[in-house]
């Protein structure tokens, strides 16, 4: 009997065997050759809470700072956790409705999931922070989370410091590499964006282990994996708060901007655009607020026209033309060109504005005056230089030398999106004119006083005043002098700013004349208004035609006369003669600067200034017109949305259709032979650029939230 | 009749000591488990320990009352087990019946009997012992010849009455369990051809929750079609074995068509239900079953049902090759795991200790069962061989049902890990199971003389 059936024994064996290498194959495949496991269990019970550092501060070249940081807070809350919550009363606290109540949850949950802390109302009012830390033990699950927000003692400079805001997704795939996080804020434009990994500093984790229920049990693994938040550096800049102050107040209702730059340093002491917004406005919950009111507006007042703003530089550019030509050796400074108010060596007379006998006898006197026909003659010349054998090669080193200027490309100032406005080159010409070789110095003409085709921002314009002003070079304009512990990677950034620019062999001797040529202009030339208390100055008036409508009005110029130690450019739009409004501004902001006060009869003066009104009419319609929709918040818009604005490329760069084309075509044919009045195609040309920049703005104020919704 | 005196020799005297030392090898093991699970870094374990608040102390308890148990066993006169074994299967149906009257509410399930000292006893865990016993008096019967198919169906109704008890009393997997049974059956002389059929329909029915049932049903009459047609000169010469294999060609089909689905949908509970899909990675519909309709309604806002397999899986998973080390691993001190010290045990283990761990500690299981088939083999009486390889069964039901649970496997029935699993009732089993079984083994000579 024992021995009957006894070969089951095996086979009973073997079927043990047999699931036990089944279930040991299972456990391999678990715990060996999965990884998922080990990440759903961190994910269950290890907890990472983010401190957040400090982001630097930015402070201006007198130790102000100009922003800081303050601590706001948000009302949080672990979904999962808010489990017999007082919502009647909570509703009431933040006055929503319990339809609101839900969404936001669903909202919390579908961002960070129910385990999370996700963000139920940012940025309390101190009333509100108030109400809910008495109420707080009514809502289970709901905290209190402390956040660092920016704040501007100043409420200045918002062009130039940008702001932060929150990541989003667009963020997050651009900075794949750059650890941040759902739920971080970085710098979106201006010197925030450009120095972001220096004012950032470096975010810590601390690690806990959680259980089943999301109770917090202690540090993990005694905290050696936690790391440590380390503070932004602070950013040391050039600027001048106070004469920032100044100049958006001169700007005041006005459109433009200033740049005020120390030629010595090339670092910016002011920089302002106007309109321009409080950038208090877009901290903390008013950014919600403002957002859209800033994005919709018709003047753009988010919209930095210092280095995004391109302008015909008119006759500011005379002092350039000279000196191409001088150091081509085509003139001396005593050439002299007979102008009998106008320039008729083209064809189409060209108007000036003088026409007695001997008022462009020499560069000097001609720079006073500001001569059209004198430089239109000297454009001319460096056009058809012999030298380069014809008028396109003559073309081409003229631009050359505009471009090492600085116009007509980007300088590298240490902003975002800096536009490179337009020095049009050969190309352009090329496909409005047709076959290169009938180029003639004539089509181009007016380039010579900084019109046709050629624009310039204000920076480039003050730029070139340092150019003149250090006599044949300039510094790179930049606004931070120094980082706080500078390390080596700093210094590789900041060694561009710290490299002389060195781009004429003009010896200074001519140099020197073109500077009593443009102090000229303030003794008795187009600027003889126009005074400095206290110092001697050199400066240039532009009055710049443009397809827009009346004409800009600028100022260039530099102070003291020798040894000068600041440059100033400032364009006001469609405000007539550069000495009339953009003058009187450049000099008060020079003052301010080179006395560190205004006179009595100065400050009288700028508040004056601030008060005059030269907004467009169009735009002051655009206002009355939206008036209710202007106020209306739109708080819908990505954060990545300004900085799309930011970057869009200003649209008075005009670019002719066919048919503007066609228009010119016949202008200068006409021009060349018969001599045949143009004005009235010149209008329509005009009529045809306002409509391609209607067209352009609809465009630009479209909000375009379905790409980043996605 | 127990008062026999005992024999001091007698007691050491042929008592396996590899099996006593497994035996307390996993006790501790097992302990050591718990107390990872209930394991508190703020609290004082050791004063803990003594005042007997916590499972891992009450385990000690247990241990050393079982402990007695076995040395009490051990004493006994082995002719014991066979003269005691038809009333205590009897008194094991009795006090199983019993439950239903006086029966307290454990998780669900009416199966305990309260004691005293706050114990609660569980007849149907004791009746595992009695069945195992009354099937090898039975069996063991010079007149019984287990070849006939008359003495196996007795034997199975030995076994059907205390199942059919447990699963009134909504204890699945205790139910479950008797099926260990087979294995002694098949070494006394079960048909083969048993465990073929009832193989083949385990992999029908996983096959029918896997596949699409027409297309399944399809495969099916495929494969009988290519078989007829290629066996067809065969056929030709006895025309039975056509009707044979049309007849098991028939019974698939309605498997697949007919019984599985009315199984799962007026047979099984919806959970149980859902379980068995989930283990195979499908939603079960529980609108279809007609069993729990209404029930199911109050089930809603509870986890969901893998949610314990899930967890299980990524206790064990985390794990890794070496383990996250004694009382580190994260899923255990933040009690993601439910019933981690009872039924899902094996993840404090395997967390802690990873795939080293598990591995050894299968293979010392493995072991333990090559070593209770050994003490099988060599026994001379029928009664101690049927009774070993119950024995056998038991355990390895236990142990291969609880593991592959939490490895998803098999779907989740209440079994707890023989040995390992903190509680009183269940270690009591294990302990007279084994300590019986070493009794029997020590008198191996004796039974023939």
């Amino acid at each position: 009997m024992a021995l009957y059936n006894s070969n089951r024994s095996g086979i009973i064996q073997i079927i043990i065997g047999v699931v036990v290498a089944i279930i040991v194959g299972q456990l391999i495949s678990l715990q060996i050759f999965s990884n998922r496991y080990k990440l759903a269990a961190d994910n269950n019970a290890i907890f990472r809470k983010i401190i957040y550092p400090d982001r630097g501060i930015i402070y201006d070249r007198k130790k102000r700072a100009l922003l800081e940081n303050t601590i706001s807070y948000d009302l949080v809350v672990i979904p999962n956790e808010a489990k017999g919550v007082d919502t009647a009363a909570l509703c009431e606290i933040l006055k929503i409705d319990k339809e609101e109540y839900i969404k936001r949850m669903i909202d919390v949950i579908v961002k960070n999931s129910r385990v999370k802390v996700g963000v139920f109302e940012p940025f309390l009012t101190p009333e509100l922070y108030a109400q809910l830390t008495e109420n707080l033990y009514r809502f289970p699950g709901f905290s209190l989370s402390e956040r660092s927000i920016r704040n501007y003692p100043y409420n200045t400079a918002a062009h130039v410091l940008g702001y932060v805001a929150e990541v989003d997704i667009n963020f997050l795939q651009k900075h794949e590499t750059d650890g941040y996080e759902m739920g971080d804020y970085a710098g979106m434009t201006g010197l925030e964006k450009q120095y972001e990994d220096v004012l950032m500093g470096q975010r810590g984790v601390k690690r806990y282990l959680r259980d089943n229920k999301g109770k917090i049990q202690g540090a993990f693994e005694k905290g050696q994996f936690d790391t440590v938040a380390v503070a932004g550096r602070n950013l040391y800049t050039t600027m001048d708060v106070e004469v920032q102050q100044l100049a958006e107040k001169l700007l005041q209702n006005k459109i433009g901007s200033a740049v005020v730059l120390n030629p010595k340093t090339g670092g910016v002491i002011a920089m302002a655009s106007s309109p321009g917004y409080n950038p208090n406005l877009l901290t903390g919950n008013q950014r919600r607020r403002t957002i859209g009111t800033l994005l919709t507006d018709t003047a753009r007042p988010i919209y930095n026209r210092a280095i995004k703003g391109q302008y015909p530089p008119g006759s500011t550019f005379k002092p350039m033309g000279a000196l191409i030509a001088l150091d081509e050796g085509l003139i001396s400074p005593g050439y002299g060109y007979n102008c009998y108010g106008s320039y008729n060596a083209c064809g189409d007379p060209r108007k000036c504005t003088h026409s007695n006998a001997g008022h462009a006898a020499n560069l000097q006197v001609a720079l006073a005056n500001s001569c059209n026909s004198y430089f239109l003659q000297v454009f001319r010349m460096a056009i058809d230089n012999p030298k380069y054998g014809n008028a396109k090669a003559g073309y081409i080193k003229w631009k050359e030398y505009v471009n090492s200027f600085g116009l007509g490309r980007k300088l590298g100032i240490d902003l975002p999106s800096e536009n490179k406005a337009n020095i049009p080159d050969t190309a352009a010409y090329n496909k409005d004119f047709g076959n290169p070789t009938s180029w003639n110095s004539c089509y181009m003409l007016t380039l010579g006083i900084g019109q046709d085709r050629m624009t310039a921002t204000p920076l480039q314009l003050a730029n070139s005043m340092a150019l003149i002003a250090n006599e044949g070079y300039y510094y790179t304009p930049h606004f931070v002098d120094s980082i706080e512990e500078e390390d080596k990677e700093d210094k590789a950034v900041l060694s561009k700013y710290r490299t002389k620019q060195d781009v004429t062999k003009i010896s200074s001797d001519i140099f020197k004349i073109i500077k009593e040529g443009m102090h000229d202009v303030t003794v008795y030339g187009t600027a003889n208004g126009v005074k400095l208390p206290g110092h001697e100055y050199c400066a240039k008036t532009g009055t710049a035609q443009n397809p827009h409508g009346e004409n800009h009005s600028i100022f260039v110029c530099f102070a003291p006369k020798e040894n000068p130690k600041v440059a100033v450019a400032v364009v006001v739009e469609n405000a007539g003669y550069g000495a009339t409004w953009a003058g009187p501004i450049s000099t008060l902001l020079m003052e301010k600067y080179l006395n560190d006060t205004l006179t009595p009869e100065s400050a009288k003066k700028s508040d004056e200034l601030a008060k005059v009104d030269l907004m467009p009419q169009s735009i002051k319609d655009w206002y009355i017109k939206n008036k209710s929709d202007r106020l209306k918040p739109i708080d819908e818009y990505q954060n990545d949305e300004l900085g799309d604005v930011w970057d869009m490329e200003m649209v008075s760069e005009y670019k002719p259709k066919p048919k503007v084309q066609d228009t010119i075509k016949k202008v200068v044919d006409s021009a060349t032979s018969k001599n045949e009045p143009t004005s009235p195609k010149r209008s329509s040309l005009k009529k045809d650029s306002a409509a391609i920049l209607q067209k352009k703005k609809k465009k630009i104020t479209r909000p375009k939230n379905v790409n980043h919704n996605t | 009749m127990s008062t026999t005196t005992p024999n001091q020799n007698s007691f050491s005297k042929g008592t396996d000591l590899a099996v006593i030392i497994l035996y307390f090898a996993m006790i501790a093991i097992g302990i050591l488990c718990i107390f990872m699970v209930e394991y508190n870094p703020n609290g004082n374990w050791s004063s803990s320990l003594i005042a007997g608040k916590n499972s891992y102390s009450k385990q000690i308890y247990f241990a050393i009352f079982c402990s007695f148990i076995g040395i009490f066993i051990l004493l006994l006169d082995s002719k014991v087990f066979t003269a005691l074994a038809n009333i205590l299967y009897g008194g094991g149906i009795l006090l199983m019946l019993a439950t239903f009257v006086i029966g307290k509410n454990i998780n669900g399930s009416k199966s305990w009997i309260p004691i005293a000292g706050g114990f609660n006893l569980q007849p149907a865990e004791l009746c595992k012992i009695f069945t195992a016993l009354i099937i090898a008096k039975y069996i063991a019967k010079p007149e019984t010849d287990f070849t006939r198919l008359k003495s196996q169906l007795i034997a199975f109704a030995m076994i059907a009455l205390p199942a059919a008890l447990s699963i009134m009393q909504h204890e699945m997997g205790l139910a479950l369990v008797y099926s260990a049974f087979i294995f002694a059956m098949y070494r006394e002389g079960l048909p083969p051809l048993i465990l073929i059929v009832g193989l083949s329909f385990a992999i029908l029915v996983i096959a029918t929750l896997l596949i699409e049932p027409s297309i399944l049903s399809m495969i099916i009459t495929g494969i009988s079609g290519l078989f007829i047609l290629s066996m067809i000169k065969r056929f030709k010469r006895n025309k039975f074995k056509i009707f044979v294999v049309l007849g098991i060609w028939a019974v698939c089909f309605g498997s697949i068509r007919y019984v599985v689905p009315y199984i799962f949908n007026n047979v099984f509970e919806c959970y149980q239900s859902t379980r068995i899909y989930s283990m195979v990675g499908k939603e079960y519909d529980c609108s279809q079953n007609k069993k729990s309709a209404a029930t199911a309604e109050k089930k809603k806002g509870k986890k969901p049902d893998d949610y314990n397999v899930k967890q299980s899986k990524i206790a064990i998973g985390s794990g890794g090759f070496w383990g996250r080390g004694f009382l580190k691993g994260t899923q255990t001190r933040g009690k993601y795991v439910p019933e981690q010290n009872t039924d899902f045990i094996f993840t404090s283990l395997g967390e802690a200790f990873g795939f080293v761990g598990t591995f050894t500690f299968l293979g010392l299981y493995l072991f333990f069962l090559f070593r209770l088939i050994r003490i099988a083999e060599r026994q001379r009486s029928t009664f101690s061989r049927v009774y070993a390889y119950s024995v056998v069964g038991i355990f390895f039901f236990h142990i291969a049902v609880n593991i592959s649970m939490t490895i998803g496997l098999f779907p989740v029935v209440g079994i707890p890990l023989p040995l390992i699993s903190y509680g009183g009732s269940s270690l009591l089993t294990f302990t007279v199971l084994v300590f019986v079984l070493l009794r029997l083994d020590a008198d191996r000579q004796m039974v023939l003389r």
